[in-house]
């Protein structure tokens, strides 16, 4: 019995001190830097991936009419409000016509008094070409002297060149006064197409300048969608793709359209493509001119390649590539890229076999000395 | 060995306080990786900036989104890419959470900027409203996140993505970064048209579309934090940096010195904070296991008088002290190392980096503090006299 005490303090000390020793190294050697680190694997898979692009836009009208006096005034009236649907050729306000239509009267005094001066003149004509005809009677009858009968035929053709002249002054008179009712017509605004009024930007009485607008029309049946994609994400886009249509304000609904045009201009500064899509269908109610609409357009769909996760792509001493794992070993292969899908796979056209085994997540930045615990999960990570 | 109880139960004492300063020395090393961090997941070579500013990490850097441009064709220079960062809050649901929204440029995995890992879902595909967000943050794929006024769906997750201060990073397309980065609130923006509209140079009767020229200037924002420069390889990272700060007039640094930026300004204060709490620590600690080794040792005093009394060297009693002393410093140690490793670092809202060479150097440390500490027990065991032993 009395080895008992030192067995039993012995053992005492084993059943602590042992434990301990081994959790000591435990965590020594699985947490910190010696310890692996855990990664996720997927193999090269073939897969018919279709590409798309997606930009964001606004609603635009296709045309936009501003309509305003073409020369310095002040508005007289304005018809119509804002939401009023009018037609072509509608008179929707007027300007101030100031002294134009005084001056279009006094235009017709001008009209009525060339017309007298023209009876003057035609009644000159007549006597002058009678008077001329009877000295020219007198003449044969030797009872008047050549002087005379000189001097009749001058004013004869005097009294025809004042009738001439009267006449044309009428035709000056009259053209003079239809350039006034022209002038006097362009002080109406007038509605150029069928549409619906958007903006009234003055209300009567202000004063304008020449140019600026006072109504602003826009025709509703003519909606598009102005998008822009960023230009390293606009390769494939042309005419005629189907678009996908998501309105700011109505953010569950997707309404299907297509690209009517790809703009011959970039955006050089903001370095982006930018196109117009159009609604295959347009929304009921109309969505209001400037609302932000988000756009994605399908591209065809490409012939099956080989594809890779974009997560697994790293870049290693200034090439682009992935971890293959090979028999457990890492390796870091350069891949040349083919195109990528908006879900995140990308094509391989150099570098990877299909069934090879990559690297999609990793806890930390690898390089090839590390050793590696292939997870279902990374650790950390909730589904 | 009687009172080992004591002795274990002084052991895990001192082995909790051990643990903590471990986990202190850990800290400061999480905050220096943070900032190694930050400058490894931007994989660039060289960080271009506002002219006299201490890049985007330290000081604000406003310069052009163009100038990346002429950054580009300078010999030497593999790629440009622009980046802004601004740390706010984001708001997912009903919380917010302080990050640092990073923007990056458009183009594909491994462009300057983008994070160079995930743990789940994929890398940024669309041109707006996507994200890449850190565990650290706590958002989880397919949770949407509100900043400023647009909402973006959380498409992938990294870890080790943080600021130099620990704040997670979330990642977004830099033009809606831009937008993050000025854009007002809307009755700001309100104030700045009526203002504007009511300043006479820029609302001219005669010039009709002046005003909506000068407001919408006013509402675009041309500017990035930071150019992300790789270099191409064989070429020197000095000289291409001494080129582009000679022709561009901008500021340039190389990785060594962002590195000496962050740790050595940023980082500063806090560093000094914690080398003064592992001293007081160290102070801490080489009383206590002064103290309960004098303690056991006065409990000793009668057996030490009879060694000494048969005897035994000085030589003997020391050592034994010193034995006692150095094996409560192992227990102590292997204490703290398993508290720091398994409890503190995981629940500390830092992250904390226990290095293998912090702890051989904790390991000697707490050695010589033991064997120091035991010098007062071991005066008073030699100054005893052995008639004790006999005596009363």
């Amino acid at each position: 019995m009395k080895s008992l005490p030192i067995q039993g303090r012995t053992l005492a000390l084993v059943v602590v001190l042992f434990p301990l020793l081994a959790l000591f190294i435990y965590v020594a050697l699985r947490s910190g830097p010696l310890a692996p680190v855990p990664v996720t694997v997927a193999r090269v898979k073939t897969e018919a991936i279709t590409p798309a692009l997606f930009g964001i836009g606004t609603v635009e009208a296709q045309y936009t009419y501003k309509i305003g006096p073409t020369s310095a005034g002040r508005l007289k009236r304005l018809d119509v409000e804002v939401g009023d649907l009018v037609r072509a050729g509608q008179v929707l306000g007027e300007m101030d016509p100031i002294d134009l239509d005084d001056r279009i009267r006094a235009q017709d005094a001008a009209g009525k008094r060339a017309e007298a001066q023209l009876s003057e003149a035609k009644a000159r004509q007549a006597y002058a070409q009678i008077q001329a005809r009877r000295y020219e009677q007198l003449l044969t009858a030797r009872s008047t002297s050549e002087e005379i009968v000189a001097t009749k035929k001058h004013e004869l053709e005097v009294a025809v060149a004042g009738l001439q002249a009267a006449a044309e002054e009428l035709v000056r008179v009259h053209s003079e006064g239809k350039a006034l009712l022209a002038q006097r017509s362009n002080l109406k605004i007038v509605a150029p197409s069928d549409g619906l009024v958007t903006l009234r930007h003055v209300d009567p009485g202000t004063t304008v300048v020449a140019g600026q607008a006072v109504v602003e029309l826009v025709d509703p049946a003519n909606l598009w969608i102005n998008v822009r994609f960023d230009q390293i994400h606009a390769g494939g886009l042309t005419v005629n793709l189907p678009a996908q249509i998501v309105l700011r304000s109505q953010a569950g609904e997707v309404r299907g359209g297509r690209v009517l045009r790809v703009e011959p201009y970039a955006d050089a500064v903001t370095e982006e493509t930018l196109a117009k899509v159009e609604f295959n269908q347009l929304p009921e109610p109309l969505p209001p001119v400037g609302e932000l609409a988000e756009i994605t357009v399908a591209l065809p769909p490409l012939p099956p390649a080989p594809v890779i996760a974009n997560a697994a792509i790293r870049r290693v001493d200034g090439k682009l590539g992935v971890w293959h794992v090979m028999n457990g070993d890492l390796r870091f292969t350069p891949v040349a890229l083919g195109l990528a899908d908006l879900d995140g796979s990308v094509q391989v056209r150099e570098g990877l076999k299909v069934g090879d085994q990559y690297v999609v997540y990793s806890a930390k930045a690898l390089t090839a000395d590390i050793r590696i615990d292939v997870v279902d999960r990374i650790p950390g990570v909730t589904p | 060995m009687h009172a080992w109880g004591k002795f274990v139960f002084t052991g895990v004492g001192l082995g909790l306080l051990i643990g903590v300063t471990l986990s202190m020395a850990g800290i400061y090393r999480g905050m220096v990786d943070d900032a190694k961090a930050l400058l490894d997941n931007s994989g660039a070579d060289l960080w271009v900036v506002q002219q006299d500013t201490l890049g985007p990490y330290a000081e604000s850097s406003s310069i052009y989104d163009d100038t990346w441009r002429s950054l580009r064709g300078m010999p030497g220079v593999a790629s440009a890419a622009n980046v802004t960062y601004l740390t706010m809050q984001v708001r997912q649901g009903e919380r917010d959470v302080r990050t640092m929204v990073t923007g990056v440029t458009p183009g594909a995995a491994g462009t300057s900027g983008w994070p160079p890992y995930l743990v789940a879902g994929r890398q940024i595909t669309r041109g707006h409203y996507e994200a890449v967000a850190d565990i650290a943050s706590g958002f989880k794929l397919g949770d949407t996140l509100q900043i400023r006024r647009n909402y973006y769906t959380v498409v992938g997750l990294t870890r080790r993505m943080v600021s130099s201060s620990g704040d997670p990073m979330v990642f977004i397309p830099l033009k809606d970064a831009q937008e993050a980065q000025f854009l007002k609130d809307n009755d700001a923006i309100h104030q700045q048209r009526r203002r504007t509209a009511e300043n006479p140079a820029f609302n001219r009767p005669q010039v009709p579309g002046l005003l909506d020229a000068v407001i919408a200037s006013q509402s675009i924002n041309p500017y990035v934090n930071a150019v992300l420069v790789q270099i191409e390889s064989g070429h020197n990272s000095e000289v291409v940096a001494e080129s582009i700060r000679r022709w561009k007039r901008l500021t340039v640094y190389t990785r060594n010195q962002m590195e000496e930026i962050l740790v050595g300004k940023l980082i500063a204060t806090s560093a000094r904070q914690i080398a003064m709490f592992l001293v007081i620590l160290s102070i801490v600690s080489s009383a206590i296991v002064a103290f309960i080794i004098y303690t056991l040792t006065l409990g000793k005093i009668r057996e030490i008088a009879v060694l000494k009394l048969i005897g035994t060297k000085n030589r003997t009693i020391i050592a034994l002290i010193m034995q006692q002393s150095v094996a409560l410093g192992l227990i102590g140690f292997v204490v703290g190392k398993i508290t720091a490793t398994l409890l503190m670092a995981p629940i500390f809202p830092k992250y904390v980096l226990l290095e293998p060479l912090d702890s051989v150097i904790g390991f000697g440390a707490v050695v010589v503090i033991c064997i120091l500490s035991s010098i007062i027990a071991i005066r008073a065991a030699l100054k005893v006299d052995p008639a004790e032993a006999i005596g009363g």
